[in-house]
């Protein structure tokens, strides 16, 4: 995310001004000198002529007389000459200079001005008419000048707008609660978001070793998680659509993973921006504007389909179960109304009647059990740490007048699953009539988990609890001061909130209702303390790990917002040819190290850790990582501890070889592999594949080798070595992550001096660096 | 001669109040208490019509109804069905299926025998 450079014209080399004078004067003086003498001669020719012309019509006596009349004055006639030549002599440098030189050094300045904006402007001291050519051809330049910064200044303008759009758009997709994947026509990835993140998380096979990475990355393709024909006839769907006359046609499509979740997905097309333009008139009419990509909303349904399908069949159960037990009382009761029934006859209707009656009181008993969790709460609510929402129920009432606000007891590890805003609103709103009604200046908040059936005595149970994690949590507004009646400050609840900021037509009964929650009132006769108490539904155990590992994505310190888009990638369709003749520029590569037991491993050493990054787009995906500790089922040689730092209490109880495999396989699927040394990695890798059956059978480029092509004189081309030679900072060196990170960041600054000596594509990469000495060493 | 009437129904609670409902109005009443008496009662009985209904084990009455209507020598027996499946899907489904009438329960007795002595008095 570079802002882009102004596209001012690069300043042309400015011209050395003293030699090339003093070249000139000396080849002016030159040709002044050969000017004179060339008009003195040809003055000497006419004349010699005219003379002789004349001297050739005389008769002899005339020609003695001329002689006679000329011959005594032949030194005036030399001395005309002489004056002739050096009035010459001294007009024609002048005239040169004025009608010759100053035109040629007027156009040498304004060709150097053609070239360059910051050139200096031409001389105007020249002669009047000369001056008036500079004066126009400066007008020029200086207008040229102006226009040339206007564009500047607009292309500036729009990348900066550009790239304001970008920032707001990725935090937009990054703050997104809905799941979002941009892919071009190719379904590779060129956006996507956290939550689409944490989907993917869910739906991995591996959750633990590839985190989702496997599934999703920048330039990986969606068809690995859904099937390409289902994509096909949405796109089809959404064309037909269009053909139909609909503006923005959409498609909506179910399936189902490999691991059993259900997934609903809507689609949008991205269409290219000039046919846009080109169509925006025509309309729904005229021909469908390419498309070049698509948008995917991904929501993972499998729980809100379970929930519902409980939720029909209770509700059938009510009906149809009603619907029976009301026919049997109806026709029992009718039958009770004839009068001529015995007392046996009575006794049995009315036997039925109290049958009936107690099955339909157990019925609605059972239904409201199971139905407390899921039909009580419609209103959407979020996951939020308890802790952000006291924090910021703090700030909130600290911002009204007169009230301060403190925080007790804060559990940090509940999350709350709620509707913040108008739980916010509801805290203000009480502190605020507290302030206002009782004076109270303070007031404390306590955030607690509520006991369940294992802590609480029976009487205290929350329907539906069971022993284990908190389901709900207590948020307390507390306060200290006189006693009030329970009555007046629980009227509060079903008035209308109006807190200092603005007034709400809710009220705290129906923000908790929201919750599906509970609200009271109550005293603490020992500290003299009363609270208002919210009882809060906890958010589920595994939603809350997923919103945990969600939220520091941010592997990297120094990027402060995590790499999900690559719009650059739109323009990468056609991944046609083979990978050999693609540029290296344009591959997407899966960078890796391993950390070993040690250097043999024919001998049975054994991987310890992979680690691996990815470049795509011929950037470094941090954010896309695999780093796995691998359990080496043999001990691990002191020796190499100092180096790689695995000791053997960190293996224990990690996945074998055999299991991490996959996942890896899986994670570096359709990119080319790089290591340093790529050799020993390798080595290792494939002794595995008999076991395995994975094949890891994608490019492999080696940046040992590729350094030794790019700079062959260099003595040493350790990883460590070519970091510092390239200006690579080294962190974390001798994890397997760590250095697979180094790696990368070499890899790409090798690219471009590989491009130096004429090698752009994969194909010559490879050829390069086979033909290295180091390509010979063999393990 | 009084018409023969078959009660189908797993809900002795319904049973009691049906047969002593229709056994008042004069007519010859026997019970079934799931889909398969259902069905052997009437190849044995001829009932002339059969209150059928459809929740019951073993044989359900859409499948006891789809039996009866396979077989032309039953073809005059006439079948109300009841149920508590109250969904215009179901009602549709049990007439489909050939069931003469449908009775969402709970239904007023005195429409059912109303309805009873309707359908018996049309010839089928």
């Amino acid at each position: 995310m570079n802002p882009p450079k102004p596209s001012a014209p690069a300043p042309a080399p400015a011209p050395a001004p003293a030699p090339a004078a003093e070249h000139a004067r000396a080849r002016a003086s030159k040709t002044v000198a050969q000017a004179v003498a060339g008009v003195a001669g040809v003055l000497a020719l006419w004349l010699g002529a005219t003379g002789a012309m004349l001297w050739a019509t005389l008769a002899p006596d005339e020609r003695s007389q001329a002689a006679t009349l000329l011959g005594p004055r032949a030194a005036l006639l030399l001395l005309a000459a002489t004056v002739l030549l050096a009035a010459l002599a001294w007009a024609v440098p002048r005239l040169h200079r004025r009608w010759v030189l100053a035109p040629a050094l007027l156009a040498d300045q304004a060709r150097v001005l053609l070239g360059s904006d910051s050139a200096p402007d031409l001389p105007t001291q020249a002669g009047a008419d000369l001056q008036g050519l500079a004066q126009t051809l400066n007008l020029l330049v200086a207008q040229r000048r102006q226009l040339r910064a206007d564009v500047a200044q607009q292309v500036q303008l729009a990348s900066r707008e550009i790239e304001q759009e970008r920032n707001r758009l990725a935090a937009l997709m990054s703050e997104l609660s809905q799941a979002v994947v941009v892919c071009n026509l190719d379904g590779r990835v060129l956006l996507y978001n956290a939550s689409a993140r944490a989907e993917f998380r869910a739906l991995s096979q591996a959750p633990a070793l590839a985190d989702g990475a496997e599934l999703i990355g920048l330039g990986r393709s969606i068809y690995t998680v859904f099937d390409r024909r289902l994509v096909a006839h949405a796109l089809e769907q959404i064309d037909q659509r269009h053909r139909a006359g609909q503006t923005s046609p959409t498609a909506q499509f179910l399936t189902s993973t490999p691991g059993g979740q259900l997934l609903r997905v809507q689609m949008a097309p991205v269409r290219a921006a000039e046919a846009i333009e080109a169509g925006g008139a025509g309309g729904a009419g005229g021909a469908a504007p390419p498309v070049n990509g698509f948008v995917l909303m991904l929501a993972n349904i499998t729980l809100e389909f379970e929930q519902a399908s409980v939720r029909d069949g209770l509700l059938l159960g009510l009906t149809e179960g009603s619907r029976a037990s009301l026919g049997n009382l109806t026709a029992a009761v009718e039958m009770l109304e004839y009068p001529d029934l015995d007392t046996a006859q009575r006794e049995r209707f009315q036997a039925v009647v109290r049958d009936e009656l107690a099955l339909m009181r157990q019925r609605i008993q059972d239904l409201a059990a199971r139905t407390s969790q899921s039909l009580v709460t419609r209103w959407p609510l979020e996951d939020m740490l308890g802790a952000d929402l006291v924090a910021a129920a703090q700030r909130r009432i600290d911002a009204m007048p007169g009230l301060r606000a403190a925080a007790s007891t804060v559990d940090a590890t509940l999350w709350l699953r709620v509707d913040s805003f108008s739980l916010l609103q509801a805290l203000a709103y009480l502190a605020g009539r507290l302030a206002d009604e009782y004076g109270i200046t303070m007031v404390e908040l306590r955030l607690t988990a509520a006991p369940t059936a294992s802590t609480a005595p029976a009487a205290a149970l929350l329907p539906g609890a069971t022993a284990g994690p908190a389901t709900h949590a207590h948020l307390d507004l507390i306060w200290t001061g006189q006693a009030m009646s329970t009555e007046t400050v629980m009227g509060w609840e079903a008035d209308a909130m109006r807190s200092g900021s603005g007034a709400s037509p809710l009220t705290v009964r129906e923000v908790v209702q929201r919750h599906g929650g509970e609200f009271w009132f109550e005293r603490e006769r020992v500290r003299h303390q009363a609270f208002f108490r919210f009882l809060l539904p906890v958010a589920d155990a595994a939603r809350g790990v997923l919103a945990a590992a969600a939220a520091p994505v941010q592997l990297a310190p120094h990027d402060s917002r995590p790499e999900y888009y690559d719009f650059d990638l739109f323009k990468h369709t056609g991944l046609s040819g083979a990978l050999d003749d693609r540029r290296l520029d344009a591959l997407s590569y899966t960078v890796f190290d391993t950390e070993t037991t040690g250097l043999e491993p024919a001998k049975g050493d054994q991987i310890l850790q992979i680690g691996a990054t990815r470049l795509v787009n011929g950037k470094l995906r941090r954010q896309e990582s695999f780093e796995q500790l691998v359990d080496p089922q043999r001990d691990i040689p002191a020796a190499g501890i100092p180096i790689h730092g695995i000791t053997p209490a960190m293996v224990r109880g990690q996945p074998v070889i055999a299991a991490v495999l996959p996942a890896f396989h899986a994670f570096a699927q359709d990119t080319v592999l790089v290591a340093h040394n790529a050799a020993f990695d390798m080595r290792f890798l494939q002794l595995q594949e008999a076991a395995t059956g994975l094949r890891f059978d994608q490019p492999v480029l080696d940046t040992l080798l590729l350094s030794a092509v790019v700079h062959p004189a260099q003595p040493s081309h350790r990883l460590e070595d070519i970091a510092g030679r390239l200006g690579v900072a080294v962190l974390g060196r001798h994890t397997a992550l760590g250095d697979a990170l180094v790696t990368a960041e070499v890899f790409l600054r090798l690219i471009p001096l590989l491009a130096e000596q004429g090698i752009h594509t994969l194909g010559q990469a490879r050829e390069a660096a086979q033909r290295t000495y180091y390509a010979r060493v063999s393990y | 001669m009084s018409a023969s009437i078959l009660i189908a129904d797993d809900e002795p609670n319904i049973l009691i109040s049906l047969e002593f409902l229709l056994k008042r109005a004069g007519y010859n009443v026997s019970l079934a208490r799931d889909g398969q008496q259902a069905l052997d009662a009437i190849l044995r009985d001829r009932p002339a019509l059969v209150l059928l209904d459809v929740m019951m084990p073993i044989k359900t009455g859409f499948e006891v109804c789809q039996a009866v209507r396979a077989d032309d020598t039953l073809n005059g027996t006439r079948i109300l069905m009841l149920s508590a499946k109250g969904r215009d899907t179901d009602l549709a489904k049990g007439l489909a299926l050939g069931a003469d009438a449908y009775m969402t329960k709970p239904f007023s007795t005195r429409e059912l025998v109303q309805k009873v002595q309707d359908m018996l008095a049309t010839p089928r």
